[in-house]
């Protein structure tokens, strides 16, 4: 009893040293695969998540600083900016709340539901995506105010293998307009080599 | 706990001894307890970040015309088209309405006898330079850190002037993980210089008249 004892307390300890939690995502996402080795920053990012339906979500973080709130300050310039149009407001602890927050995805007006919300399971009803067509271009102004606050802000897309290529050309455009030109796609890693023996005589 | 401790009998004048406790602990809970973190954790763990591929995109800025285009001569063109279901289109040159004939379009696909050998054929110097060179860093013939490893192979990528210039479009019906798939493809063979442009109507119309 007491070396399995002991072997559990080993891996319990190094388990709990360990952990990262795997931060919940709004959708289930497969990557596609490649040889890239380079991992994705934690902090300073903007991540585009694009569903294989072409649903878009959005995550981003505090910043590298435990000061700062980059999430907070997003917000509440979204609040600014839509205001009029949707009757916005949200309280200083909605705010609070959404900066601890991860990844969301929905139109703006149903932000403060989704911020209210009980449980993970009420939460994902109402993800339905954030609006990025030319009427109604929502997740541009995400992506401008993260960048106004934020400007090291590097953007990530962890787009579905299963994707049709042209919703990534639209986000892509869009961030383009922004001034991004520089994506980082997140893919998992599938390792693979050619040498010269390969070369066709 | 309380233990009634019976008297020895038979035993005369024998000092009355408590018995002996034990000091063995009952652990099954603990373990128990134990055995329900350990899998708590193994299974929130995330213990492989993300990998990502970097690309970056040129610059589109109408108002910032390029001035001094370098030519780049028509044989080095490598058009990769993509169209979905796996499917992949090359040809070399410039589809041009306006000099026919049109170039044909050669099916290929994503595996290693396919579109692999075409680039690695193509790009045969440049790749078994940088091969070479990340050979002998292996065995230890060169001992360089990794970010002057990163800028030689960049440096040598750059000095190429004969491999090909690969140009990436794809249609409506190509998924997401083609782009991934051929941009891997470009990595994998050490190309120079490849980028993903906008598809023309010309090549378009090529694609519906390609054989399946």
């Amino acid at each position: 009893m007491t070396p399995m004892v002991d072997m559990f307390s080993l891996l319990l300890t190094f388990f709990m040293l360990t952990a990262s939690f795997r931060p919940q995502e709004a959708a289930q996402i497969e990557t596609p695969a490649s040889i890239s080795e380079k991992q994705v920053q934690d902090k300073d990012i903007l991540t585009i998540f694009i569903a294989k339906d072409g649903k878009v979500f959005f995550n981003m973080d505090n910043g590298r600083d435990t000061t700062t709130r980059f999430r907070a300050d997003v917000l509440k310039k979204m609040e600014e900016a839509f205001k009029e149009k949707y009757n916005l407001s949200f309280t200083e602890e909605e705010v609070d709340l959404f900066s601890r927050l991860a990844g969301f995805g929905m139109p703006i007006k149903d932000l403060k539901a989704w911020i209210n919300a009980k449980d993970s399971k009420e939460r994902e009803k109402l993800q339905t995506g954030i609006p990025s067509d030319s009427t109604d271009n929502q997740l541009m102004y995400w992506v401008r105010y993260a960048r106004v606050v934020n400007p090291y802000a590097e953007v990530a897309i962890k787009g579905d293998a299963e994707t049709d290529y042209t919703a990534v050309k639209k986000i892509m455009d869009l961030l383009q307009e922004n001034k991004v030109n520089k994506f980082n796609l997140i893919t998992n890693l599938v390792p693979e080599e050619a040498t010269p023996a390969d070369i066709p005589k | 706990m309380a233990e009634i401790i019976q008297e020895e009998k038979g035993k005369k004048g024998g000092k009355r001894r408590p018995k002996k406790h034990s000091t063995h602990i009952d652990m099954t809970p603990m373990v128990d307890l134990m055995c329900l973190l350990i899998t708590f954790f193994m299974l929130t763990t995330a213990f492989a970040k993300a990998k990502v591929m970097v690309i970056t995109m040129p610059e589109k800025d109408p108002t910032e015309q390029i001035k001094d285009q370098p030519e780049i001569p028509a044989f080095r063109t490598l058009n990769v088209l993509l169209s979905g279901d796996d499917k992949l289109y090359y040809y070399i040159g410039v589809a041009d309405p306006k000099k026919p004939p049109l170039p044909t379009l050669i099916k290929s696909d994503f595996s290693k006898d396919g579109i692999r050998k075409v680039l690695l054929e193509k790009n045969k110097d440049l790749f078994t330079k940088i091969f070479e060179y990340r050979d002998k860093r292996i065995k230890g013939e060169i001992e360089v850190a990794d970010t002057t490893a990163d800028y030689t192979i960049k440096e040598m990528k750059k000095a190429d002037k004969k491999g090909p210039i690969v140009l990436i479009k794809a249609n409506d019906l190509a998924k997401y993980k083609d782009i991934v798939n051929i941009i891997d493809e470009m990595a994998i063979c050490n190309i120079a210089s490849y980028a993903v442009v906008d598809i023309s109507p010309v090549e378009l119309e090529m694609l519906k008249n390609a054989p399946q």
